[in-house]
């Protein structure tokens, strides 16, 4: 089957984000052809690489190509009995499929490696941002209503399995909101409760809060809303919003409003 | 470069998220590009790798994996997809209907991990900024380095 190999190999070494790095030694393979044939169990040391989903290993570490990849996708990563220390494996589900057998250099980076290969998988990235899609939503949802009593978060049950594979128990935590605010470091704690924002924002407070946008369902709910062209009515976290750089590009521009009010009051000699 | 080619050929029998039959050109090396022929195949889109099959068979030709490329409309129900250190080089796609082709401009923009990293990376500074809380925190992995902005190491 081919591959597009030279844009993968561009891609392990551009500067694209390195989710882990450091050398490990890997267990060569070798095909027992003769029964009595033994072959001493070797290991190479190579300097690896996990960018998302693929892990790549280099023979050098400044090497300007990879030696090889391993596609992540489907795979378990466990502690291995081997007769080295520190060793652990790359198993995959199809049962004649070889095992990456790969040794760290102590307790902690063999720990670092586990957890960050175990959490390397495509469908693990897109549960969590599925999850923080959500979250979104809601707390859109929940500030648009902010003069009901705060609500609790009814997803606890998603929790857990975001932690995998630990699977720690967490404490049940319902999603309060406080007041909305963020603490825009200007120090002091906010306080609790849902209460509504500050509109006119002359006193002594963080800025207020971004006003909101109409829901998907359409109904105004009595947010403020200065400053933001009142023809906006598309929700940008409705399901239906698949386009990233839209969405950036939307909060960029109430940010960019928010950012010049509130430097603006700071130099008005805001306490 | 060696990679594990039983393991992604297995993911290529997965459920894609996006699959249909489309006339595909692929680039060959020391061909003038408008030589290659357009010829029908199985394409499946599963995770970020893009694998296209002769329709009567099991098992794939080839795979592209879809990270630091563009996806580029060309004319009417034709888009491409090229790769960032070498942008000439265009795999080109044409579909039965604009509709079709949008719909893959779309899906294959979105299909990269690079893509869902910084959605993440979005998702999370908002939620921080409106609620006060790292919403990964209390799911223990608001230190993972790919949930960074600005992972970068080499």
């Amino acid at each position: 089957m081919k591959l597009n190999e030279r844009s993968v190999a561009h891609y392990a070494t551009c500067d694209s984000p390195t989710d882990h790095a450091g050398f490990l030694r890997k267990r060569v393979e070798r095909h027992h052809h003769h029964a009595h044939h033994h072959h001493a169990t070797s290991y190479q040391r190579r300097w690896f690489v996990l960018k998302g989903n693929l892990l790549f290993y280099f023979e050098e570490r400044d090497s300007r190509e990879p030696v090889g990849l391993v596609v992540l996708e489907g795979c378990t990563v466990e502690l291995c009995e081997a007769a080295e220390e520190f060793a652990f494996a790359i198993r995959f589900d199809d049962a004649g499929a070889r095992a990456y057998v790969l040794v760290a250099d102590g307790q902690a980076a063999m720990e670092a490696w586990v957890k960050a290969l175990s959490r390397a998988s495509f469908d693990y990235m897109r549960l969590v941002v599925r999850e923080l899609e959500k979250q979104l939503e809601e707390a859109c949802k929940s500030l648009a209503a902010c003069r009901q009593s705060p609500r609790r978060s009814s997803s606890s049950s998603r929790k857990r399995h975001l932690s995998n594979p630990a699977l720690l128990p967490l404490p049940e935590k319902p999603a309060v909101l406080e007041n909305g605010y963020s603490t825009w470091g200007s120090g002091g704690a906010v306080p609790g409760g849902a209460t509504c924002p500050d509109r006119d924002g002359a006193q002594a407070k963080p800025p207020p809060l971004p006003p909101r946008r109409r829901s998907a369902a359409g109904s105004a709910v009595g947010s403020p809303a200065p400053g933001l062209s009142p023809g906006m009515t598309e929700s940008p976290v409705s399901p239906e919003t698949a386009c990233f750089s839209k969405l950036h590009g939307w909060y960029g521009q109430e940010i960019a409003v928010l950012r010049r009010e509130w430097q603006e009051r700071q130099k008005r000699g805001h306490p | 470069m060696r990679y594990n080619e039983r393991e992604l050929l297995s993911l290529a029998r997965q459920p894609a998220e996006k699959a249909a039959e489309i006339l595909m050109r692929v680039p060959k090396k020391g061909t003038p590009f408008f030589f290659a022929v357009l010829k029908k195949r199985l394409v499946k889109l599963v995770v970020n790798f893009l694998f296209y099959f002769r329709t009567d068979e099991a098992e794939p030709i080839g795979a592209l994996l879809l990270e630091h490329c563009r996806i580029t409309k060309e004319e009417e129900n034709v888009f491409s997809i090229s790769f960032i250190e070498e942008p000439e080089r265009k795999y080109c796609f044409e579909c039965d209907s604009e509709e079709q082709c949008q719909e893959w401009i779309e899906a294959l923009k979105r299909a990269s991990y690079e893509f869902m990293r910084r959605s993440l990376i979005f998702y999370r500074n908002e939620i921080q900024k409106m609620t006060g809380k790292d919403p990964l925190e209390q799911y223990g992995i608001s230190e993972e380095a790919r949930f960074q902005l600005g992972a970068r190491r080499q």
